[in-house]
């Protein structure tokens, strides 16, 4: 029985009825890691003698789950894939890492990300690229979670956390091929998590079926006292929407999410996706969100704003990379600064810097604020028509190393179908719907109202149930 | 020339924790070791906003006549020094807690309003120590997310002396409703004086300077003096003045140019993510006034009203409230204001100006100085013993008037056998002083009283030495 092959639910039963060990699922974990991740490189560390558990027996008894490298496990380094960052260890656990734990699994192994996660490609990590574990990986896993994505389709996780700013969870899921779902913004805790976006930002699950998906987030999500963003809104028994089908479910199609740029091969795949909804019982209507052809614009004001901010504390004084040489104060921060970051960070932090200028701000922040409004507003008239909306996760495929990086607004645009949510503020998940001609994994993604993630699983549960595609793909060892 | 003056004033708010995270706010702990990784802005913390905090704002806002904002935002102020460590310190910036409201201030008997702009709430930075090493510096970060409020005033003083009387006049209120302690030494009050000069009131207001590092009430007024004196002999060679800011230098008594208004931040605010805006409710409102002291102003018309005391001495008695507290609560007991607005004026005051201490860090309560005042009032000693001998045991260790007086055998004497003893001894030693005083010279018997006095440590009773010294004098030959 090999335990890497396992789902995080299976898993957990398995080790609740003592049919497993905790120590076995890592062990499992660690060779299939020896195996295969050289070659993926999905993992930035993975020790399993650095494994943290806390001998509870909880929902996820057992299960090892791999951790982006920007949530903070105490004792162990958080660098966000920067050079910035090298060395620095967190003295603290996130909320996520305490809840993970407290649910009775195993933290094991730190991803790999774009660094800040600051890309759609996995390709701006200090440590290099990881490489997609589909299609004989020669291609990305997407990003910026492309790590955790990574090792989830390779078996080398069995279920990962990532973060999502702008689609850092979903595209990538799409990517490689497995379940990846942004939480309402608020839902998930963000203490521990080295922000981007503060506004933006939110941790959750990739996993490779949908019912991994709703335990993991069922853990995480949830009130916490720590993080003032963080809704006191009750948590719902999310496998509970598990297997009531989609009988009577309304589906919206907004028709922005069909235009130019999208691949043929994955419209395809996505409209095939919505007839197999509607024939299970779902109503399919076509919907519309007329400010979408802003969401890239508008996200590229305030996520750099915040980042620019954000990353302030990177700063060589108290911790991470410093220029030992520097001659003066000034000239310490800027070669820390300099040599500490990549290109894409400082091109964020120049852009992000520029817009919050005096003179700037009211023609590009607070003008970004506005139409971030006119966007959610968008999602608030869709919803009094449709209890979630269905559309493709990422206008392409996983796309060759090196194709997008020389021009980074083509890498932005990667983002388009995703970004809205995070401005939003909604949850959205994304579940494989197919598989192109040179066996490339397809995303669809449902959106649903804020808090709604009981929906969300209840529709992409009915999806994965009467298609199969993640075992297909081979995400489960049954 | 007439100046014109503005102050920024940047208080320490008392609450027991920081402004964003559970650390203690204590002064002189070891470096470093009031801090957390949210204090430390680590990577991936997140603010979370005392609220305790936010009612000290919001009482100080009531008690300065303000308008408090309905809709509680904070924002980012974006710049890098070592002393900030998140790269940003959380602030207010279009949306102050307070906006308006007065302080009233009172110079040669006129009373003037000094109109404030706002009043914001924001974390303090830590501390930078240069003197331990020559070619480094060390940060400290006890002080970093140390809650504070910033008061803005209007442009509305126009000398050091008004600025030293607005300064008092704020530290009295905010002390007085609990708000901050104010207290500069400790860091708790601090100050930026923006200062420019015109020829006539009629002009346009001239070039603004910003002085920063104004660490005591001396400072700030002999600063605002130096200023007001450079600008003017500037603007009087026609030379114009820079919109500037200058670091005040308190060792060489000077102020030196820090950076032009080219070279001023551009601070990037923009609204903080990490926390989420709130409203105020009316009930909120109206429960804090409601629980607001009585304020220093209000309390000097009641004591000049109920007490009978001089505008003066009632000034004096309602600066600081544990002061008037203390006032109200021995003259319960003597039932003489005067007497005891000159006890406390007097020594009480000198004693703490001397040991550089409040009343609550003494051993003094109301009871031991009405029992002190006391033995005066009832004849038991001089006022003068009571003062110097006394006192000063009462006051440091606590004890009970009526045992130093017994221990030190001070009770005052009265009876006239013993008095006469006396009297004959001075009036033998001093021949001629005597002869002087019969040879028509009136002074020389009060200075034959005050031998007497001397030769009994003090503990005689002066009106009946000169009594019986008269008598006695007249009887001479």
């Amino acid at each position: 029985m090999d335990l890497s092959r396992k789902t995080a639910w299976e898993l957990a039963e398995l080790c609740g009825r003592n049919t497993c060990t905790p120590e076995e699922a890592v062990e499992s974990v660690a060779r299939a890691v020896a195996a295969r991740d050289k070659d993926v490189r999905a993992y930035i560390a993975f020790d399993p003698k650095a494994a943290r558990r806390s001998g509870k027996k909880g929902r996820l008894h057992g299960v090892p789950v791999a951790i982006k490298d920007n949530i903070c496990v105490e004792g162990q380094e958080a660098t966000c894939a920067s050079r910035i960052l090298k060395g620095y260890v967190a003295p603290y656990d996130a909320t996520v890492t305490r809840r993970l734990l407290d649910e009775g699994a195993t933290i094991l192994g730190r991803t790999n990300m774009d660094e800040f996660a600051f890309g759609s490609s996995c390709e701006t990590s200090c440590y290099g690229p990881t490489l997609n574990p589909r299609a004989d990986r020669k291609r990305v896993p997407g990003g910026s979670s492309g790590g955790s994505a990574a090792a989830v389709a390779d078996h080398t996780a069995v279920a990962a956390l990532g973060s999502d700013t702008g689609g850092s969870i979903r595209q990538p899921a799409a990517f490689c091929g497995i379940v990846g779902i942004k939480p309402t913004y608020g839902r998930v805790s963000r203490y521990g998590l080295v922000a981007f976006a503060s506004s933006l930002d939110q941790i959750g699950p990739l996993t490779k079926d949908v019912r991994d998906s709703a335990l993991i987030l069922g853990a995480i999500a949830g009130y916490d006292p720590l993080d003032s963003t963080s809704a006191d809104v009750p948590v719902p028994d999310y496998s509970g929407f598990l297997g009531k089908g989609v009988k009577g479910l309304r589906l919206g199609v907004p028709k922005e999410y069909f235009q130019e740029g999208l691949n043929p091969e994955v419209e395809r795949s996505v409209r095939d996706a919505i007839k197999t909804l509607e024939s299970l019982g779902a109503t399919v209507t076509e919907v519309s969100l007329p400010h979408t052809r802003y969401a890239v614009a508008v996200y590229y004001i305030v996520a750099p704003s915040e980042a620019s901010s954000n990353l302030a504390r990177f700063d060589g004084v108290r911790f991470g990379f410093r220029d030992k040489e520097a001659p003066t104060l000034l000239e310490m921060y800027e070669r820390s600064r300099g040599s500490g970051f990549g290109a894409e960070a400082k091109r964020r932090i120049i852009l992000g810097t520029y817009a919050l200028s005096s003179g700037y701000y009211d023609a590009y922040y607070l003008k970004a604020m506005k139409a971030r409004t006119l966007i959610k507003r968008d999602f608030d008239e869709a919803f009094k028509k449709v209890d979630a909306l269905v559309t493709p996760t990422a206008p392409g495929t996983a796309f060759r190393p090196g194709e997008k990086s020389k021009d980074p607004l083509e890498m932005y645009l990667s983002d388009i179908y995703t970004i809205s949510a995070n401005l939003a503020g909604v949850p959205a998940i994304s579940v494989p719907c197919g598989v192109s001609a040179d066996g490339l994994p397809i995303g669809l993604q449902f959106v649903a109202k804020p808090f709604d993630e009981g929906t969300l699983f209840r529709a992409a549960h009915a999806f994965e149930q009467a298609t199969d595609f993640h075992k297909k793909l081979g995400n489960t060892g049954s | 020339m007439i100046p014109t003056i503005g102050l920024e004033v940047h208080v320490q708010l008392n609450s027991k924790t920081k402004i964003f995270c559970g650390c203690q706010v204590k002064f002189g702990a070891a470096p470093n070791a009031q801090v957390c990784p949210v204090c430390l802005g680590l990577p991936g913390v997140l603010p979370v906003l005392n609220r305790e905090v936010f009612r000290l704002g919001l009482r100080a806002v009531l008690a300065l006549g303000g308008k408090p904002s309905e809709l509680i935002k904070f924002d980012r102020k974006n710049y890098y020094y070592p002393d900030l460590p998140k790269g940003y310190q959380i602030s207010q910036y279009d949306q102050p807690l307070g906006r308006g409201g007065e302080v009233e201030i009172e110079l040669e008997g006129r009373a003037k309003k000094v109109r404030l702009n706002r009043l914001h709430l924001e974390e303090d930075a830590g501390k930078l120590i240069h003197d331990q090493s020559p070619d480094s510096s060390l940060v400290d970060l006890n002080r970093a997310g140390t809650p504070l409020a910033e008061i803005v005033s209007e442009p509305d003083l126009d000398s050091s002396e008004e600025v030293h009387a607005y300064l008092t006049a704020l530290k009295s209120i905010l002390r007085s409703i609990g708000v901050s302690d104010c207290d500069m030494e400790k860091g708790q009050l601090r100050c930026d004086a923006n200062v420019s000069v015109r020829r006539t009131s009629s002009d346009p207001l001239g070039k603004r300077v910003e002085i920063k590092n104004l660490n005591s009430f001396r400072s700030v007024k002999v600063a605002v003096e130096h200023e007001i004196e450079r600008q003017t002999t500037a603007v009087e060679k026609g030379e114009s003045i820079r919109q500037e800011t200058r670091l005040w230098d308190d060792t060489k008594q000077r102020t030196v140019a820090m950076r032009s208004k080219e070279e001023a931040h551009d601070y990037r605010y923009f609204p903080e993510p990490d926390l989420v805006p709130f409203r105020v409710t009316a009930d909120e409102i109206d429960r804090e006034r409601a629980a607001l002291p009585e304020l220093p102003k209000a309390a000097k018309e009641r004591f000049i009203r109920d007490h009978g005391l001089t505008p003066y001495d009632a000034g004096q008695l309602t600066q600081d409230r544990s002061i008037s507290l203390f006032f109200e609560a021995t003259n319960q007991i003597l039932q003489n204001p005067k007497v005891t607005a000159n006890w406390i004026t007097g020594p009480v005051f000198a004693y703490l100006g001397a040991n550089n201490l409040s009343i609550e860090e003494t051993r003094l309560t109301p009871l031991l100085l009405a029992g002190t005042a006391g033995l005066v009032q009832q004849g038991v000693v001089s006022l003068q013993v009571a003062k110097e001998k006394i006192f000063p045991e009462v006051a440091e260790k606590g004890r009970d008037p009526i045992e130093v007086l017994k221990e030190k055998g001070l009770e005052q004497v009265s009876d006239e056998s013993a008095l006469d003893v006396w009297i004959a001894e001075v009036i033998r030693s001093n021949e001629k002083v005597v002869a002087d005083f019969k040879s028509g010279k009136e002074t020389a018997a009060m200075f034959l009283v005050g031998q007497v006095m001397k030769k009994s440590a003090g503990k005689a009773n002066p009106g009946k030495v000169q009594e019986r010294m008269r008598k006695r004098l007249a009887e001479l030959p």
